[in-house]
């Protein structure tokens, strides 16, 4: 292995384990190399760790891999406290049960493995049979290595159609996926940090950008999608120039050059006024519109229906800077944006993914170093789709939403988050009778729109089983049964950047300690798949098989190789469109209908959705509804990340819960004066769909007029029984995102973009 | 020749590592801290800006991680900070890299000489 300093610390200067194997011994520990991922949940970054377990077998302490190319020995709060989270008394390491009678209180009893999977093969077999196989739901999540997994949980595993992430118009990350799938025919257009590069910034293939856009998005403590989130700083220590888009002036925006502060859920009208300027100042790639783009025209006319004086006036910033922001990455040579989750969080999310691609294309800055890394058409983490061929037309076509949302339920095949909801509640088109929990903690303002309504429906449901962790507040609330999963220490799997859809790294996940009887997230649904669905697992001779077509595939390495190599970096190859790369036919082009980008979207078309990006206001906004801004005058965006957690993870973890301890409500400290309200205070945030109490934070960063919420509290110290349910409600901010104000093409919700009040609590 | 810690605020986003890392290290609980990050705003400039530095400070706890030191290792708030903002060395050494940008310190912890 080649020696690489580490990034800006001089470690190369100090004793380092730049080198070592990926296992040795050293002062009584066993030290194993490994990459990070689930459990704790994050994004697939594969972060580089070193897991030093003693001669009890006890993992003692973590540090970060030095030799982890992107990573390089850097580690964040909740890979450094996962001994903590390992051995924390309330860790679910055995499988466990409780009689129905009991859900809601805390009569769990250990059990073996082999009667907790007979527990679930006859209740689901009993179900399959009297109901049919569509009365079942995975509930999945995000971070976890379960999350990806939730359709082959439900095709595969257990044989129904209704997987169902369960946030409200898939508002995370699918939406950018469509716009990105349908109109650029590419996975997720990614700012290239040279990740796969193996002289990192100074390879000679790579050019820093110039510019960087962090739109939407905060990197830093998000890592979205398994981008590790600090190389924007690497990047701009190196030269980059960053432009900020965000109501919030996140950390990251004190140090842009230019930061936009819009008012939360108004992107679109921003990235149309964008569009305006570089089309009629003709700042863009003459080359690549005219020979790798379709719809340019009509794209020209549509955007000069919003002027940047519009925009400025919508979005509630200053014209000069959409004029200055909009030169500056027009005019570099290569740029990045990086598009966040709040692109997904409103109904009109798709349009503003459409208004960043077409920025993407007609600047000319897809696919080239520094720009925006593009997917090989081969690349991902495994086949995401399996089990659904076996599912059979009948079952396909009852997956819960394909008439009324094609392009969301068709192409992600997953059930529509809100009518599965409804369908729970309602009957309708058929009754819902069982579920499976797959690591997800959606009752504790993650990801579930108005989560009492999905608790009570998940409550009514005759058998539930589920695999986490933890007993959070959604597995006390009702199920039967729980598998214990392993954290990242605990099993053998792998990792790659971006599930593997972008070309930087692929890591070895190691079983450096065993604890307890915990199993991983594949193995379960290797072996439950067995006995709940064996025909389609029935070319598997057993797990290892299983494991090297699911998650070894596309590396040509056996798990054993790739646990000795610990990191492999991917090829990068830019200009993928003239090589054809993109496309499954190997023609050159983007895998669209037309081969081009579509600045006028054939599919959006096909899909009764406008070809071109249109502006619509946030269903509740002081534009929309101004009848409503006298009684809820603060427009409220939730949900920004933190260090300590991961959503929801993470409160229980002492050094963790140290850094932020309750879950704050900043507010300017204009409006906080006007409302009375101290700096620490508790206070009432409500609107029209519900209500919760936060602590507010006064500060700056947001603008008067707007409220930001932190999400995922629940307080695991507090009494777990229902109702109180380890405090899920109290400060829920979820509460007071509506159900189904989604977008036509059934994607985006608004957590990002609603109204309330701000009360002082009189406690 | 004093070691000291070179932090580069500038590039600090307050990732909370420095003190995590030093926590694990050293066995210190919830409460106690041999580095802390100093959350300097954010309070307005003018309407366009802010002024927010984070800045880790070592405490009175800090022993620049003799015990890593001794085995030639790097300080592990220096080894796992993730903007990479935190050097460590020689104050010589540290002085010319000072020299080279704005917005930097250069800690040099120790006991107190008054007590």
């Amino acid at each position: 292995m080649t020696t690489r300093a580490k990034i800006d610390s001089g470690v190369e200067n100090f004793k380092n384990d730049l080198g070592k194997p990926w296992q040795w011994e050293e002062g009584g520990y066993t030290v194993t190399r490994g990459c990070a991922w689930s459990a704790p949940g994050c994004h697939p970054v594969g972060c580089g760790v070193k897991f030093y377990v003693n001669e009890e077998g006890i993992l003692e302490k973590v540090e970060g891999d030095e030799n982890q190319p992107i990573t390089q020995g850097r580690l964040c709060v909740r890979c450094l406290t996962l001994p903590d989270f390992t051995y924390h008394p309330d860790r679910v390491i055995y499988p466990m049960k409780r009689a129905k009678e009991d859900r809601g209180k805390n009569k769990w009893v250990r059990t073996t493995w082999e009667d907790a999977y007979d527990i679930i093969e006859k209740n689901i077999k009993a179900l399959k049979e009297e109901y049919g196989p569509e009365s079942i739901v995975v509930f999945g999540g995000t971070g976890r290595e379960g999350g990806p997994m939730c359709g082959p949980y439900g095709a595969a595993m257990i044989g129904t159609p209704n997987a169902c992430y369960t946030q409200s118009g898939y508002a995370c990350y699918i939406p950018r996926v469509a716009a990105a799938t349908y109109i650029a025919g590419v996975t997720y257009p990614e700012m290239d940090y040279a990740g796969g590069l193996p002289g990192r910034y100074d390879d000679p293939a790579y050019k820093v950008p110039e510019v960087l856009v962090a739109w939407g998005k905060e990197p830093l403590p998000s890592n979205g999608d398994g981008f590790f989130g600090h190389s924007v700083l690497d990047c701009m220590k190196r030269g980059s120039k960053l432009i900020s888009i965000d109501p919030r002036a996140n950390w990251l925006a004190t140090r842009a050059a230019y930061h936009l502060p819009v008012r939360p859920g108004t992107d679109t009208a921003l990235g149309m006024a964008m569009l305006n300027i570089i089309i009629s100042e003709d700042l863009y790639d003459h080359e690549f519109v005219s020979k790798w783009t379709y719809g340019f025209d009509q794209l020209a006319e549509r955007v000069k229906t919003m002027t940047p004086e519009m925009a400025a006036e919508i979005c509630g910033i200053d014209v000069e800077d959409i004029y200055g922001a909009t030169r500056m990455y027009a005019n570099a040579e290569n740029a990045a944006i990086l598009w966040g989750l709040a692109t997904d969080q409103k109904a009109n999310g798709a349009q503003s993914g459409q208004c960043m691609l077409a920025l993407e294309a007609i600047t000319g800055n897809l696919d080239i170093p520094g720009g925006q890394l593009l997917g090989d058409v081969n690349d991902s983490l495994g086949d995401l789709g399996f089990g659904w061929k076996e599912l059979g037309p009948a079952l396909q076509n009852k997956i819960i939403g394909l008439k009324e949302y094609p392009a969301y339920v068709g192409m992600v095949l997953n059930s529509h988050a809100d009518l599965t909801l409804e369908a729970m509640e309602t009957g309708v088109p058929y009754a819902i009778k069982g579920g499976f929990i797959a690591s997800t903690n959606l009752l504790a303002g993650t990801c579930a729109a108005q989560p009492k309504r999905w608790h009570d429906a998940m409550q009514k449901l005759d058998f539930v089983f589920a695999a986490d962790c933890w007993i959070t507040p959604t597995v006390q609330c009702c199920a039967d049964v729980i598998l214990p999963i392993a954290s990242f220490a605990e099993r053998q799997s792998m990792v790659g950047t971006h599930y593997g859809a972008s070309p930087n790294m692929l890591g070895s996940v190691v079983d450096a300690v065993k604890v307890g009887e915990t199993k991983g997230d594949l193995e379960i649904q290797y072996e439950l798949g067995c006995r709940l669905n064996p025909g389609t697992y029935a070319r598997f001779a057993n797990f290892e098989e299983f494991r090297a077509e699911f998650r070894m595939g596309n590396c040509g390495m056996t798990y054993e190789d790739m646990r000795e190599k610990v990191v492999v970096q991917r090829e990068v190859r830019y200009k993928k469109y003239e090589t054809g790369r993109l496309r499954p036919d190997g023609k050159p082009g983007f895998n669209t209908p037309t081969g081009r980008v579509e600045l006028y979207s054939t599919m959006f078309r096909q899909f009764g959705d406008d070809p071109l990006p249109y502006y619509e206001e946030p269903q509740r906004s002081p534009i929309s509804t101004p009848e409503l801004m006298e009684e809820y005058p603060f427009v409220l965006t939730t949900g920004a990340r933190t260090y300590a957690y991961f959503h929801s993870e993470g409160k229980q973890i002492p050094l963790l819960r140290e850094l932020n301890p309750d879950p704050l409500l900043e507010i300017n400290p204009k409006d906080a004066k006007a409302l009375g309200i101290e700096d620490g205070e508790w206070v009432n945030v409500e609107n029209e769909f519900g209500k919760c109490e936060l602590r507010a934070k006064v500060t700056p960063v947001v603008k008067q007029g707007v409220v930001h919420a932190q999400h995922g509290f629940w307080f695991p110290e507090e009494d777990g029984e229902e109702p109180h349910l380890f405090g899920v409600w109290r400060c829920n901010i979820n509460e007071l995102i509506p159900h189904h104000f989604v977008g036509k093409l059934g994607f985006g919700a608004p957590f990002k973009c609603v109204i309330c009040k701000v009360e002082k609590l009189s406690k | 020749m004093r070691n000291g810690l070179l932090i580069d605020y500038e590039f600090c986003s307050g990732c909370q590592s420095c003190e995590v890392a030093c926590k694990k290290e050293h066995g210190f609980g919830v409460g106690v801290w041999g580095i802390r990050v100093l959350d300097e705003g954010p309070w307005e400039i003018d309407e366009k800006n802010l002024n927010w530095n984070k800045i880790p400070t070592p405490t009175s706890l800090c022993d620049l991680c003799a015990d890593r030191q001794a085995e030639g290792k790097l300080p592990t708030c220096v080894h796992h900070c993730l903007a990479g903002v935190m050097k460590f060395g020689p104050i010589d050494e540290l002085v010319v890299e000072l020299d080279k940008k704005p917005n930097q310190v250069l800690f040099v912890p120790g006991p107190y000489t008054c007590k």
